[in-house]
């Protein structure tokens, strides 16, 4: 390899090196801003982290896999894999092996950083170039990854169905410019390292191609120009891309060392909120994900609408989008990058102020402890429970029929979980009502403490600290008492399909324990969408500004996926979905205490016949 | 005046013109579902904070329409949400509740 040039430089390498120069200066610039937005103590840690081997080397390896070969991604849809990797990786592998070839055949070009970005301009085939086949060949081979990657974008741009997206976002302006520059850039490398391919040497796409152009072109006059657009392209990219979704790319190098370090979202804009915020890709998943998608009103609220308006600082918009939102947490659990949506909605409802803050002095804590004492078993079924009335009753009477040693703590009524009043973004007044709560359980002298609803037992076991007490899922807690033999099941020739609760399931992890249950006492079928997939029933506190009239259409969506099962009957194990389903519902819908409390018989009672 | 042990109790009319219903405009301008209430009561039977403060939105409601001071009520509710679940002209009373307290001066 010879240079062409002795000074090692031409003007047509300044619009790439302008962008670099900006993005880069705009890269810095971000990371030193959000370092001075995290608390003293999760800097520590995460500076801790970086230096930790283990940490540390789980950084690499996570965003090896999941910036470059979007592990997650291929796992999730195969063709959205292929065409990412193929971009994110084929990309990255050309600017290593740029530099590779540099470091080979001028090494003291090294320090030049456009350098190997253009490599193929500034060089002269030699009788070396031999042995940098393998390498020319590698270049072309991922530039034809790249490629095909990029035809895969242009027909997902016009057909996303053939990839298994039913909406994708539409891009702003500047997301637009962003889109076409990053498709221009690599066809106009092909083109320019085509039309010097006979001067620094090529492989198989470069060769050929350069071989058809001087068949009807004939001169090397179309060298500088294709050279300059290139660089013009990659220019464009780089000055568009901190506006564009495009900083997803160094915001998620971000992100995935941040949330090693363990790092928690604490304010709704400053810090790894403002990371997560960047690293959206805005590819869309969440929408179709979104149980509120299935009405055309709600469609620009889903996250990658929300990341989009934080972005911009559009007020009235974030507030209207974090209000809407059911929690369900579904975006959150498809998201390929792990923005945390709900959580960022909760933090922006937490910015606002109320003028009347709540006094909860008048709960005689002591008294209701009083009345809670006697049993070793604390029921609570919580206020939803109480519009199910059938759930509470079904409760006290398979306690009776195993002989458990029960109080009922809020039978006559009690005081709330919180968490309505936590998702409503009023932490403050959340926190009192938790206080008053753990006073009484505390109080109660109780060892377990059974809860029948999803949403309370996900607040008592995140927010609650209660030393000495067992807080259980009733579905775990019948689960035990089949398993102890003190209820005897008698199997149900029904077929139930399970609907996992959005805070039982992707709210606790808890999804094998009611399917075991019911698998007990009766037929089990699945739905198409299930798990940590299953789609809200519309009925969820999470919403603040959904009507009731509203979430009509969201309760039968998620009705019409439970009917893909072809059950017999729908069972649940939270209070909210089964009253909310029963509204609308053309089977039967039952609470997991029902079903147990019908095929279960108490050992005692066996014992006396 | 002699006491006879037993006195005049305080007229309980409510003088509607000098009401100062300002709030309750203020709050229906925000929330129009607040003037179709229809003071069924459904919100207080099913309320979890009535016992330990007096709290039912009926009140509250009627309370503002009347320019009386609602607030004590309003501190005890814990925004539960059966209230909506149970409102049969389907208002959303817990954004209603919220944006009352927000706007509560």
């Amino acid at each position: 390899m010879i240079e062409r040039f002795s000074s090692g430089f031409h003007p047509f390498v300044l619009p790439f090196l302008a962008g670099m120069v900006f993005v880069l200066g705009y890269c810095v610039y971000g990371i030193v801003r959000i370092l001075f937005q995290l608390t003293g103590e999760d800097r520590r840690r995460f500076f801790l982290s970086l230096v930790t081997p283990r940490t540390a080397l789980k950084n690499v390896k996570d965003i090896f896999c999941d910036c470059l070969l979007h592990v997650k991604l291929w796992k999730r849809n195969r063709m959205l894999g292929f065409m990412h990797s193929s971009i994110a990786f084929g990309w990255f592998m050309i600017i290593v092996l740029g530099h590779v070839e540099v470091m080979l055949f001028l090494p003291e070009r090294i320090r030049l950083f456009y350098y190997p970005i253009f490599f193929n301009f500034f060089v002269a085939e030699t009788d070396s170039t031999i042995q940098g086949s393998l390498l020319f060949f590698l270049m072309d081979f991922f530039l034809l990854v790249i490629l095909i990657g990029i035809a895969l974008a242009m027909v997902k741009r016009v057909r996303s169905r053939l990839f298994g997206m039913r909406r994708t976002p539409r891009p702003s302006l500047l997301n637009q410019i962003g889109l076409y520059s990053l498709w221009a850039i690599f066809p106009l490398r092909l083109l320019a390292e085509s039309f010097t391919a006979h001067i620094s040497g090529g492989s198989f796409l470069t060769i050929p191609a350069n071989w058809v152009f001087r068949q009807f072109l004939g001169n090397d006059l179309n060298m500088l120009p294709t050279w300059w657009a290139y660089s013009i392209a990659l220019g464009v990219f780089m000055s568009v891309l901190p506006f564009t979704r495009y900083m997803h790319i160094p915001a998620e190098m971000m992100l995935i060392p941040m949330r090693n370090a363990g790092l928690k979202v604490r304010n709704a804009r400053k810090g790894f909120a403002r990371v997560q915020v960047y690293s959206c890709p805005n590819c869309g998943v969440c929408i179709d994900a979104c149980p509120m998608s299935v009405d055309k009103a709600n469609l620009k609220d889903c996250t990658v609408y929300l990341t989009r308006q934080m972005r911009r600082g559009n007020e009235r918009r974030i507030a209207e989008i974090s209000d809407k939102c059911l929690l369900c947490g579904k975006c959150e659990a498809v998201c390929q990058v792990g923005v945390e949506g709900p959580k960022l909605r909760l933090l922006n409802r937490a910015e606002r102020k109320y003028a009347v803050k709540a006094d909860y002095s008048g709960i005689p804590a002591a008294s209701l402890a009083e009345a809670a004492k006697g049993g070793k078993v604390l029921y609570y079924g919580g206020c939803m429970s109480q519009l199910v009335p059938s759930v509470g009753r079904s409760m006290e009477s398979i306690f009776r029929k195993a002989g458990v040693d029960y109080t009922w703590m809020d039978r006559d009524g009690g005081v709330c979980c919180g968490r309505p009043m936590l998702t409503a973004g009023r932490l403050e007044e959340a926190r009192k009502i938790v206080r008053k709560n753990t006073e009484v359980i505390l109080g109660s002298g109780a060892e377990t403490m059974v809860v029948s609803c999803p949403i309370c037992y996900k607040m008592f076991t995140e927010e609650y600290a209660l030393p000495g007490i067992r807080v259980v899922h009733y579905a775990g807690y019948m689960e035990e008492l089949l398993k102890e033999g003190l209820l005897v099941p008698s199997r149900s020739d029904l077929c139930y399909v399970y609907h996992d609760p959005c805070e039982l399931g992707r709210g606790c992890g808890i999804y094998e324990e009611p399917r075991r249950l019911l698998g007990k006492l009766a037929g089990i079928a699945e739905a198409e969408k299930n798990r940590a997939e299953s789609v809200c029933c519309g009925g969820s506190l999470g919403s603040l500004t959904l009507s009731f009239a509203k979430r009509e259409k969201i309760t039968r969506a998620a009705l019409e996926n439970l009917y893909t099962s072809k059950a017999d009957a729908i069972a649940t194990a939270c209070p909210l979905c089964t009253a909310t389903f029963a509204r609308y519902a053309d089977r039967p819908v039952r609470d997991l205490a029902e079903i147990v409390d019908r095929q279960t018989v108490g050992k005692l009672k066996l014992e006396t016949i | 005046m002699t006491d006879f042990g037993f006195k005049l109790s305080k007229s309980a009319t409510l003088d509607l013109d000098k009401a100062d219903t300002g709030l309750y405009e203020r709050l229906c301008s925000l929330e129009p579902d607040a003037r179709i209430c229809m003071n069924c009561g459904s919100c207080s039977a099913t309320c979890t904070a009535a016992p330990f403060s007096g709290m039912s939105l009926r009140k509250v409601i009627l309370g503002l329409q009347r320019g009386q001071d609602v607030r004590p009520m309003l501190q005890g509710c814990m925004l539960c949400g059966k209230c909506s679940m149970v409102c049969p002209r389907g208002i959303n009373t817990r954004h209603l509740l919220l944006t009352l307290c927000r706007i509560y001066d």
